[in-house]
């Protein structure tokens, strides 16, 4: 009997959520997107989710065995990182690219900087930027939905640098379920959405974050046009600013812990984006503004950490 | 102290890259390929050796309290003898070192061993540390740059080793790459030297 008393500091009450519940939760979320890749995109799209998905689980299952850590393959954190980057990437990348993007994310990204919940960036995403600087013609040749594999613009040309949208674009039906250009993941915003209305249902991310993200942008491309809704609404539904903002600006290790954190992350990062995708000379923002913003967070969390119960302000002596 | 020590020192213990993290300007902006990470390495040396020599000649007639000044001087003569030296016999590396090769001056390398060193010991002391952080700082300049050229370009010393089929990864001759390369192998470095001084 003595022995079934626990003595323990609070919290008593306990939630069976822990990292492979919460990890499983974004892979279900991601499930619709990726089938939607494999639609649209057909065997490549396959091949590069699978390539992808295993090379991650491997680079952390190798490292950690090299480093003689616990094994922490198990919790699919590896698994996320992998299924998030190759929803990241055009079909049409050659087989080779998915594993060094993996690699890189699991093994320089996360591990060496002391592994899960310690990364100080996005692995996913630290690594499509990474590939696309080291190469950038393979990493910008998106092809048109189907088997023949036509190059193409992605929709975001469209709207880039214009401050209208111009003749020719795809048509918002087409941009709403993925029938574009694009990255495999990004192109369908509506199953994406679908996703994060999942995620958010089960707890695992706050609307904070997302929405103030995506509403950073349309406020942003609306003035800028002179309140062309068309244009906003472009800007909105192309590029990857749903899965940026909905999977990777809301990373636990690498946002905000404070709640006026959040608030401050979430808009620097829709007012880069905004920046570089009006101005700059990428087309795409999304990810320069979520790596950027993710630099910041330790600095964004000290300043907005919540006083003390009974903390009294410094008196200028 | 003795010649091996300061060797020893200058190559391994307190390497200037490795452990101390001297001059991490030029250490990061011109390793791009093997060839500009030995020139810069080679031109630091010389005016290092210069400045060691003389400063630990000049030890006793330098006032202190205006010493830095004056190891300013000497290592900026220096300087500018190996600039005019480069700019006639090796006009190309001259150019793709540019702007580093007079910021020598400022390098907190030179102006370290002068300080802490040059000026308390004797002359062949001080020629044979300048000769050791120099070559301890090429050393890591070619090691660095070796490793950004074969992934970023796939040559070492702009000889093709792994082929027109490597598909370079650009990233690793920008400077996200220099910083990469310098973590990954300070890394290694420390491993490697803490085992042997173990054992």
């Amino acid at each position: 009997m003595s022995n079934r008393l626990i003595v323990s500091p609070s919290p008593h009450l306990r939630e069976n959520t822990t990292t492979k519940t919460i990890m499983f939760d974004v892979a279900i979320a991601l499930v619709p997107a990726s089938i939607a890749s494999i639609f649209f995109f057909k065997t490549p799209a396959a091949m590069i989710l699978l390539i992808s998905i295993i090379s991650a689980v491997l680079a952390e299952y190798v490292v950690q065995k090299i480093r003689k850590q616990p094994i922490t393959i198990s919790d699919g954190s590896a698994f996320v990182t992998g299924q998030l980057l190759a929803l990241n990437l055009p079909a049409s990348v050659p087989l080779w690219i998915p594993v060094i993007g993996s690699v890189f994310a699991i093994v320089v990204v996360k591990q060496m900087f002391g592994g899960i919940g310690q990364n100080f960036m996005n692995p996913a995403l630290a690594a499509r930027i990474m590939l696309t600087i080291s190469y950038t013609d393979r990493m910008t040749q998106w092809v048109e939905p189907g088997v023949d594999a036509v190059s193409t613009a992605t929709p975001l040309t469209f709207a880039s640098d214009f401050t209208s949208v111009q003749s020719g674009a795809p048509s918002f039906v087409d941009l709403a379920i993925g029938n574009i250009g694009g990255s495999m993941g990004e192109t369908s915003a509506i199953l994406l959405i679908i996703g994060g209305i999942y995620l958010i249902y089960r707890g695992v991310i706050s609307v904070k974050i997302p929405g103030l993200f995506i509403l950073t942008v349309a406020v942003a491309t609306l003035l800028y046009s002179g309140f062309d809704i068309e244009y906003m609404l472009y800007h909105l539904l192309s590029g990857s600013l749903m899965i940026g903002a909905i999977y990777m600006a809301t990373d636990y290790a690498s946002s905000p812990v404070t709640p006026r954190g959040k608030i401050y992350f979430a808009v620097g990062c829709g007012l880069l984006t905004s920046v570089i995708r009006l101005f700059g000379a990428y087309a795409e923002g999304v990810g320069f503004a979520i790596l950027l913003m993710n630099t910041t967070v330790p600095l964004i969390d000290r300043y907005t950490a919540p006083k003390v119960f009974g903390e009294v302000e410094k008196q200028n002596a | 102290m003795n010649f091996a020590t300061i060797l020893k020192n200058g190559f391994v213990k307190e390497n200037p890259v490795f452990i101390q993290f001297l001059g991490m300007c030029p250490v990061l902006a011109v390793t791009g390929t093997a060839t500009n990470g030995l020139g810069m390495g080679l031109a630091t040396t010389a005016v290092l050796l210069g400045s060691n020599t003389v400063i630990s000649l000049l030890k006793s007639l330098i006032p202190n309290k205006i010493r830095i000044p004056c190891f300013i001087v000497v290592i900026a003569t220096f300087v500018t003898m190996t600039g005019m030296i480069m700019n006639a016999y090796f006009p190309v590396l001259f150019d793709a070192l540019g702007i580093f090769i007079p910021l020598i001056v400022v390098n907190c390398l030179i102006l370290g061993r002068a300080e802490t060193f040059a000026s308390k010991n004797s002359t062949p002391f001080s020629i044979v540390d300048g000769l050791a952080m120099g070559a301890g700082f090429t050393v890591a300049l070619v090691v660095l740059g070796a490793v950004r050229e074969l992934f970023g370009s796939g040559s070492v010393f702009g000889l093709n080793l792994l082929g027109d089929a490597y598909p370079s990864a650009a990233i690793m001759i920008q400077p996200p790459g220099a910083f990469l390369a310098l973590g990954i192998l300070t890394a290694i470095f420390n491993v490697v030297i803490l085992k042997k001084m173990k054992s």
